[in-house]
């Protein structure tokens, strides 16, 4: 069938393209079809790393092309590593992360167990619950800080009913204490909907038939869980991870609209100091040597996480 | 044959080439306010008489600078004129942003003796000091306060506040005045409503507290290096004078503000006070026309008054824009001749009386201008006592530190007064070293 196939694809050719063709050998033709890909991703991937890190070992300014560039070495390295504004901005980023993965994991895989269990409505409820993650991260952004407001917001007055507090004396999104939580509950309301789906793929992917054995075998529900449902999901769960990880450690529009990374630099995250270090200040070898900063350490990361995912895989 | 057919046809080209010439589409920049919508009414005199059209772009405030420096750094050739910030009147005459002007003023009888001295220093000069202009004065705006003036004028208020401090309920002279009225309405009821002291400017991403702090800090001792060492900063800037005034403007942000003001500016201060949140604004007096026609706090129930004195010195921010031809612009011409139009003093006498704050002397000196408008005087006050921040080339770097820092400390309460402008001190000498002036 395929010889068939390449037959009648050898007899389709025209032969102009055939008269073209004839003399290269298999490796060359491959490399014809493949070199503009290569080229693409050289042009737009590999040439503006390698131009980047050229540039974080100058005072370059793209604002000011005309100036003389100068070479200054370590010096951008140097600055970065020791100001302590940017560790508190690496420290607020882990905060944001570490919360935003843990409570998504927890809520996320919760509601996906829940789900798989087979209700009425329980497809009206799916649909209900993704609903976060449809919305533009600009609209949410705008949305929560009304929700937060002191004198208006329904989130404050959820809170004083609940606590019996005056709604006007806390404000989420102008208090130091409060404000990165209140970046974390709207990631988390906004996205564990995205965790959920994958737990919930995970979930559906294990054989009803384990769960007979280990029925039969008299297996409580909690040993069930410990030693079929999670394991056999763990893979997705890390999957999952990886995916929220890596967009929250590059998050920017949602935390940008609902603080602006204030109040103080509370809830300046990595991202939104890059940007106004690139974009603002027009500081471009600085914000480059930030940058390379930035994508060694999230490549370190994500390539000792990978290699863990996989002997989880394997297993 | 050839020529009867032929020479027509050359003349109606060269005709259309000619009309090309005449009838350019011009685009002006601006940051999208009430007083664009002004200038947009006033531009249709100059479409008329001119025969270009115009078209305009006008971004929001918080984007504005970010947005317009993105587009002229970039070479862009959107904008043919832009009404930009103060500030960037360095960057736009040392990145060649912007066209000089001093010959195209010569060759029409513009001076600049004709305007407001501090507009033509802040909107048009760089360097400054010096008669090199970048721009003709567009608008003039200075940061003063409005005040409810139909609850100061209450016979109970009056009685309490006599009572409590001692002297008559009225617009504030100094800042300490300023602020023991702001914790007088601070939390109290007003007509079964809650209303809090003041509205200030808190907004950290763009400009917003610089532009509000600064009008406490100048007026404690705060000052952009001194007129021998004008990069002097070590002494100046982080002076115990200057930490001072930066805690009486954390002091005003703690004990009366509104809950959740921790990030506002204009359009948030604008909405507190209309809506009857506050008892004073701090605000750029370009807002002033639009509270006089609220319906809610306009027709009398406001006043105004200019930015208080302090223990060192008596000072209010300078706002407002100047108007330059980018050096990107096709249309430079035309651009030029749009100028030549809005210097005229019958357009900036329109200008005024459709909202647009005119720097041109002959529109504010004019006898009746001070009885012109309810605001009017304060406006003129005002203007004689601003004071600009730097208008470097690097200014963008300059404004962040300071809003981060001052931010910091006021909003965030992080550290101390002094540990802030020493920080800051760092901040800005590092920007001035990087650009060789230090």
């Amino acid at each position: 069938m395929s010889h068939s196939v390449i037959a009648r694809a050898a007899e389709a050719t025209p032969p102009g393209l055939a008269r073209r063709f004839k003399g290269l050998s298999d490796r060359a033709i491959a490399w014809s079809f493949v070199a503009p890909t290569i080229f693409l991703l050289l042009a737009v991937n590999i040439f503006p790393l390698i131009w980047t890190i050229r540039l974080s070992f100058t005072n370059f300014r793209a604002n000011r092309p005309n100036a003389e560039v100068e070479w200054i070495g370590l010096r951008n390295y140097d600055r970065i590593l020791t100001d302590s504004d940017i560790w508190q901005t690496m420290q607020a980023t882990a905060h944001f992360l570490c919360w935003t993965i843990v409570l998504q994991v927890l809520i996320g895989f919760s509601l996906a167990w829940l789900i798989n269990r087979k209700f009425k409505g329980n497809d009206l409820w799916t649909t209900i619950i993704v609903l976060p993650m449809m919305l533009s991260p600009a609209v949410v952004g705008n949305f929560w800080t009304f929700l937060y407001q002191p004198q208006i917001g329904l989130f404050n007055y959820v809170v004083a009913f609940f606590t019996g507090a005056d709604p006007t004396s806390f404000s989420m999104i102008g208090s130091v204490s409060l404000a990165p939580w209140a970046i974390i509950i709207v990631d988390t309301w906004m996205w564990t909907p995205f965790v959920m789906l994958i737990c919930l793929a995970g979930l559906r992917s294990i054989p009803d038939s384990i769960y007979e054995a280990a029925e039969c075998d008299r297996a409580s529900k909690w040993r069930q869980f410990w030693t079929i449902t999670l394991p056999m999901t763990l893979p997705f769960l890390m999957l999952a991870v990886l995916f929220r990880g890596i967009e929250n450690f590059k998050m920017f529009d949602l935390v940008v609209q609902l603080t602006g990374g204030g109040p103080g630099n509370t809830t300046t995250l990595t991202s939104i100091d890059l940007k106004r270090e690139a974009f603002e200040k027009w500081r471009t070898g600085y914000a480059s040597a930030y940058a390379i900063i930035l994508f060694v350490t999230v490549f370190g990361l994500a390539s000792i996480y990978v290699k863990a995912l996989n002997k989880v895989k394997e297993r | 044959m050839t020529i009867r057919y032929t020479a027509p046809a050359v003349a109606t080209a060269l005709l259309a080439l000619a009309g090309a010439a005449q009838a350019d589409d011009l685009t002006l920049c601006w940051a999208a306010w009430d007083p664009a919508n002004a200038l947009v009414e006033l531009s249709k005199d100059f479409e008329a008489k001119s025969g270009h059209k115009m078209s305009f772009e006008f971004v929001p405030w918080p984007n504005f600078a970010d947005r317009m420096l993105n587009e002229l750094n970039s070479g862009g050739q959107l904008c043919d004129l832009m009404i930009g910030d103060s500030q960037w009147i360095g960057l736009g005459a040392e990145a060649g942003h912007y066209v000089k002007l001093n010959d195209f003023f010569d060759a029409n009888g513009i001076t600049m003796d004709d305007f407001i001295p501090a507009t033509v220093t802040g909107y048009s000069e760089w360097p400054k000091g010096t008669p090199n202009y970048w721009a003709l004065p567009a608008f003039g705006d200075v940061v003063g306060w409005t005040y409810r003036k139909d609850w100061f004028e209450r016979p109970e208020l009056q009685a309490e506040f006599q009572e409590k401090y001692g002297r008559e309920l009225k617009a504030p002279d100094t800042l300490d005045e300023l602020k023991d009225i702001a914790e007088f309405f601070q939390g109290r009821d007003i007509d079964g409503t809650t209303v809090y002291g003041a509205a200030i400017y808190t907004e950290r991403g763009s400009e917003g507290i610089t532009m509000g702090v600064t009008n406490a800090l100048y007026n404690y001792g705060f000052s952009y290096g001194t007129p021998e060492e004008p990069y002097k900063l070590e002494g100046v800037v982080n002076s115990p004078e200057a930490a001072k005034g930066l805690e009486f403007y954390k002091a005003l942000y703690d004990c009366c503000t509104p809950p959740g003001s921790s990030d506002w500016y204009m359009s948030e201060d604008i909405d507190a006070y209309k809506s009857g949140q506050v008892a004073l604004q701090m605000n750029f007096a370009f807002i002033w026309p639009g509270v006089e026609a609220d319906p809610n706090v306009g027709g009398g129930k406001s006043g105004y008054f200019p930015n208080p004195a302090g223990p060192d010195g008596h000072f209010a921010q300078l706002g407002g824009q100047g108007i330059s031809v980018v050096s990107y612009s096709d249309s430079q011409d035309a651009a030029l001749e749009y100028i030549k139009w809005f210097a005229q003093p019958e357009v900036q006498s329109k200008w005024w009386e459709l909202g647009g704050y005119s720097a041109l002397k002959a529109v504010v000196e004019d006898p009746g201008f001070a009885t012109s408008q309810p605001y009017a005087q304060t406006f003129l006050d005002s203007m004689a006592i601003v004071k600009d921040f730097w208008a470097e080339p690097s200014y963008a770097s300059l404004l962040l530190s300071m809003q981060d820092r001052v931010h910091n400390y006021v909003v965030a309460g992080q550290g101390t007064a002094q540990e802030a402008l020493d920080k800051l001190v760092e901040d800005w000498t590092e920007v001035f070293e990087d650009e060789g002036k230090m």
